[in-house]
């Protein structure tokens, strides 16, 4: 069972060829016997998994059951889950039992989803290889010397390694789509402002989105049907109605324009990624659709911008990590500027204090001008970048990272390690979506074809992204790891 | 030398919402502590604001009521800052565009004169909690039920040249805010909050000197005194060769001064940015134009016409209309007896000293608007005398008719104008009193008209206060004259 | 713009952040060449254009003047650290 996709999960639920309980309890049993070796769990709600799954039984014995009903997976351990540990990844976190669920995770319990746990993750979502967490780094299925990707890592590890069918996480700047890239499964970010981001904690309030990770497109746009939508606690989720996301994915391709950004096949692109990347292209021609170069002339300005904006709205944003009302608290403060101080330098790890420094610093005042009202401006224009090139063309194509995963511990220098979301972090800067499927390979390590679409273009994102799945089985491919534990 | 002052204000008025400006907790008053701090209100994490629709309009029609102009766009900002108070360690507030533009607040002085004072702008944003400082173990407690709170801060140009000029200042903006209903103005709650901006000048000199701000003055009279007392120290510093130094006072009512505050403390850096939980507020103008069209008739106008209309002196129509809950009164007096100078006379007069004297406000006079019109009525049309109507408005207001009519009826305080009638107490009066008539007859011509008191009193008297007392005073002037 | 030690140990201190002295030069060190990454941005010309601090142009909504939050406070000081009489504890504020 587990290496199928939810899809097929559903199908043998309905058809009653194993139950909720069955299914949840064979995946609690893999990680429980894999994980170890993973790191890909911060928390496991065993027992709460076993309840809801056996309301999932009972409610499609009752004959209730929606297309979701009983189907299994994670949670990235940002999203708030009543009475259940919500980390974050941090040690600021670790005593903090969230006293409500995320607007999502209502959603998906509503679907009638059983998740069986918490993943890990970059600390407060900060990072790109999932070592940035308190809780030690997540290993790539693949090839146990790799990062997973980060930050929601853990999510797209334990997809990859056939703990869960399916995992939610959120995408900052490329948080999801790079570790789905790294993994060798699907990962959608959707529009800004598509999904709720209530009870999701926030690291860059106005680049945080939530999306599915999952192993096909398929998949996700049954995951993203069912946690999009309006939530009146967001004032950033827009009131749109939300499309049946499953309904166009057999749409044929014939006529559709891709657009090849030239940036994005510069120096630096591994040439394993960027022969991947051309195959898929060649895949995709020979489905009908028509190629041809645009240019986003201001992505190189993407991280610069995104090093000011998303350090400054963290900085912010991680002010009420105090010591105060929830969290770490240092032992025997001096007084307040002792708790503050020591609260939160116990409570942070480096890359986040690095973060908040940066942050602090820029928004400061003599510095704000030439900072972040400065990259505020460069946001617009990239922004425009994309616009501009969605009057010609239908979806861009490219990679979705320069490399295939990186060793672990190969990027000790903060800078090189923000280079590596390159291809990812315009994308959340400029609010549009986009979706990384597997797309090849370099050695034993997966490549990701990332695929991006106008704003609220998602259910042409997935119509491209399962047309190429229905064309390749790239996605198909399971690691070793998956199957020798079995 | 002569020094001239000047004085700006930001004035922190708590809006009068159910519901707190970015959350669905109650923003009632005196609740347990922390009882009404959700977890928006907490800052716990992956929460997210949500704008309250009455602040909104409860800022727009505040700026309207001050002839302000109100932007198409304002935007909310963080101002960050570490304290226990402020759950998230930024406050939410308006920095750069502002829901309420330059605007100006007429302010009436002693002589009834008027002055005008511009606002700088008005913005929303969020109160803070409170720190408690009993002793929890050398701990302080913090309670966030305030956290949250609406505040409209009214931030003025340094127009202000007295403290009784910023008094009357701050008296015209919780007029304006409680005739508008915004704002319940309860100073001693906390609804109504003042900092001073007081710097001195030489008379004549352009520049302004250099200001302190006094924190947190929150008495129309603290205000006066505070302002006296930094102004005084700032000219006795200035010629005694030192220097005004800026930095923030807090006024200490028990000593009457001001006081620095710790003045180690580093410049704050607030570092203001957009928040970026919060989208622009977009006002179309039709949304705009309707909030004006119901705004209610406002204290300059209210006074303005008190004049025009009802030819009431500055004074009084200044008195009338400083609050709505007393411009209301008066005006439902008027109608009801039909003559403002009377329903001006009896408002600030018999009702406003029983109000004094028991310490109520008009809200909780015992005598209705209408009982006292019905009042003036029969003052009016000569059914009692003004002696019996201050005696019908004491049984009034204690509780002894539930009419005027009631009261005259059982109490027999009728006016006697049966000429008949008077006539013969007139002349009981005249028989009684042989020595006064002598002493009347035997003085001059001239002095006569002061004798007649003591006749028109005898003549009340025996009416028990019910005749006429024109009446009286022609008939008895007329029979002692014949007696002469 | 060059980052100097003081304003590593002033963003520091602004952010409650305890660093101590070879901490404060590690991020010296880092922060030095995060900026200069950033730096790039001061190439580009952006005169004229409107600061966007949104991904949609999209304008707040508002909430109905609604009581709809009842007191979970037990709920909430279930995590916190210190506590009395409802009431969170701090040391001691000098007003």
């Amino acid at each position: 069972m587990h290496d199928k996709t939810l899809t097929e999960l559903a199908a043998g639920l309905r058809a009653g060829e194993f139950s909720s309980r069955e299914l949840t309890q064979d995946l609690l049993g893999r990680i429980d016997r894999l994980d170890g070796r993973l790191n890909s769990f911060i928390t496991v709600t065993a027992d709460q998994a076993l309840a809801t799954a056996d309301q999932a039984d009972a409610t499609r014995a009752a004959g209730e059951a929606g297309p979701l009903t009983g189907l299994p997976l994670a949670l990235k351990d940002i999203f708030c889950t009543r009475d259940v540990k919500t980390s974050c990844g941090s040690r600021m976190l670790d005593n903090f039992a969230a006293p409500y669920d995320a607007g999502i995770v209502e959603r998906l319990a509503n679907a009638g989803t059983v998740s069986l746990g918490k993943t890990n993750m970059d600390e407060f979502a900060m990072g790109s290889s999932n070592e940035n967490s308190f809780y030690g780094p997540v290993k790539n299925p693949w090839d146990f010397d790799a990062v997973p990707g980060g930050s929601s890592g853990g999510s797209a590890a334990a997809v990859a390694a056939g703990l869960v069918p399916a995992a939610m996480g959120t995408d900052t700047g490329g948080s999801i789509r790079q570790p789905a890239a790294f993994c060798g499964i699907t990962g959608l970010k959707p529009t800004y402002g598509r999904v709720s981001r209530y009870g999701m904690i926030a690291y860059a309030s106005s680049l945080d989105q939530a999306g599915p990770m999952a192993r096909s497109a398929e998949d996700c746009a049954h995951l993203l049907g069912a946690v999009a939508g309006h939530d009146v606690r967001d004032s950033t989720c827009v009131a749109r109605g939300v499309p049946d996301y499953a309904a166009d994915l057999d749409a044929p391709l014939s006529g559709l324009k891709i657009g090849l950004p030239t940036e994005y096949f510069g120096d630096g692109l591994d040439p394993a990624v960027a022969s991947a990347v051309r195959e898929a292209i060649k895949v995709y021609e020979s489905l009908g659709a028509t190629v041809m170069d645009v240019s986003l002339p201001h992505t190189h300005y993407a991280i610069p911008a995104y090093y000011v904006i998303a350090p400054a709205e963290a900085s912010s944003n991680l002010s009420r990590y105090d010591g105060v009302r929830f969290g770490h608290r240092c032992e025997d403060p001096t007084d307040l500027v002792d708790l503050y101080k020591r609260s939160r330098a116990e409570g942070f790890g480096e890359e986040v204090k690095r973060r908040i420094l940066i942050g602090t610093h820029t928004l400061s005042e003599g510095f704000f001008d030439a900072y972040y009202k400065k990259a505020q401006q460069v946001r617009r224009l990239i922004r425009q970048d994309f616009l501009d090139a969605f009057d010609e063309v239908d979806v861009l194509m490219g990679p979705a990272s320069p490399t295939p995963a990186f060793d672990l511990g190969a990027n000790k220098d903060p800078v090189s390690m923000y280079l590596q979301d390159i291809y990812t972090i315009a994308v959340n800067l400029a609010g549009i979506p986009g979706i990384s499927v597997p797309a090849g390979f370099s050695g034993n390590r997966p490549i990701g074809l990332q695929i991006l679409g106008t704003h609220f273009a998602e259910a042409r994102l997935l119509n491209v992204a399962h047309q190429f799945q229905q064309a390749t089985d790239w996605h198909l491919r399971r690691p070793a790891f998956a199957e020798e534990s079995a | 030398m002569q020094w001239e002052t000047v004085i700006g204000l930001e004035v922190h008025v708590q809006l009068a919402t159910r519901s707190k400006i970015f959350s669905g907790a109650s923003t009632a008053f005196g609740a347990e502590p922390n009882s009404q701090a959700c977890a928006v209100d907490l800052g716990l994490p992956g929460v997210l604001p949500v704008l309250n629709e009455q602040a909104v309009a409860m800022a727009v029609q505040f700026g309207l009521g001050i002839h302000a102009e109100i932007p198409e766009v304002s935007v909310f900002d963080r101002k960050n800052y570490f304290y226990p108070d402020l759950p998230k360690g930024y406050q939410t507030s308006q920095m750069y565009q502002p829901i309420v533009g330059p605007g100006e607040v007429e302010i009436t002085l002693d002589e009834g004169a008027t002055k005008r004072i511009r606002v700088h702008h008005a913005h929303l944003e969020e109160d803070a909690g409170k720190s408690l400082h009993e002793d929890f173990h050398g701990m302080t407690g913090i309670d966030l039920n305030r956290a949250g709170t609406p505040l409209l801060e009214i931030v003025s140009e340094p127009d202000m040249r007295s403290a009784k000029e910023a008094a009357a200042y701050l008296k015209a903006i919780h007029s304006i805010v409680t005739y508008l209903g915004i704002s319940d103005g309860n100073m001693a709650e906390g609804s109504m909050r003042c900092d001073v901006n007081v710097s001195v000048r030489p008379a004549g000199q352009e520049a302004f000197g250099t200001r302190a701000e006094i924190k947190n003055v929150n008495s129309f009279r603290f205000v006066e005194r505070a302002i006296e007392f930094e102004v005084e120290r700032q000219i006795e510093l200035i010629e005694d060769g030192g220097e005004v130094v800026q930095e923030t006072r807090l006024f200490d009512p028990e000593a009457d001064e001001t006081r620095s505050m710790r003045t180690k403390e580093e410049a704050n850096d607030y570092r203001y940015f957009p928040c970026p939980d919060l989208l622009p507020v977009v006002l179309d103008q039709a949304y705009v134009d309707h909030l004006r069209d119901t705004l209610p008739e406002l204290p300059a106008d209210k006074r303005a016409r008190f004049e025009n209309e009802f030819g009431l002196s500055a004074y009084d129509a200044g008195v009338l209309s400083a609050s709505r809950a007393m411009a209301e009164y008066f005006e439902r007096v008027k109608e009801v007896c039909g003559d403002a100078k009377q329903a001006a006379n009896w408002v600030q007069g018999e009702l406003s000293g029983a109000l004094n004297r028991e310490g109520l406000t008009i809200a909780d006079s015992p005598v209705s608007a209408d009982r006292l019109g019905e009042l003036i009525v029969r003052v009016l049309d000569d059914t009692i005398n003004g002696k019996a109507a201050k005696q019908v408005f004491q049984a009034l207001w204690h509780g002894e008719g539930d009419s005027a009519d009631a009261i005259i009826e059982a109490k027999g305080l009728k006016q006697v104008t049966d000429t008949g009638a008077i006539e013969s107490m007139i002349d009981q009066v005249i028989e009684d009193s042989p020595v006064q008539v002598a002493q009347y007859r035997d003085a001059e011509p001239e002095k006569r008209g002061k004798m007649i008191g003591y006749f028109v009193g005898q003549v009340m008297k025996a009416s028990r206060g019910t005749a006429n007392p024109q009446q009286v005073n022609a008939m008895l002037k007329d029979k002692l004259d014949a007696l002469c | 713009m060059a980052i100097e030690h003081a304003d590593v140990l002033r963003a520091a201190h602004l952010a409650r952040l305890g660093l101590d002295e070879g901490e404060a030069a590690h991020y010296l060190d880092d922060l030095g060449r995060i900026l200069e990454m950033v730096d790039q941005l001061q190439a580009l010309d952006t005169e004229g254009v409107t600061p966007m601090a949104h991904p949609l142009d999209a304008t707040q909504r508002l909430r109905a003047d609604e009581v709809t939050e009842t007191d979970q406070r037990d709920d909430f000081q279930r995590c916190a650290p210190a506590v009395e009489n409802g009431l969170y504890l701090v040391p001691r504020v000098v007003e």
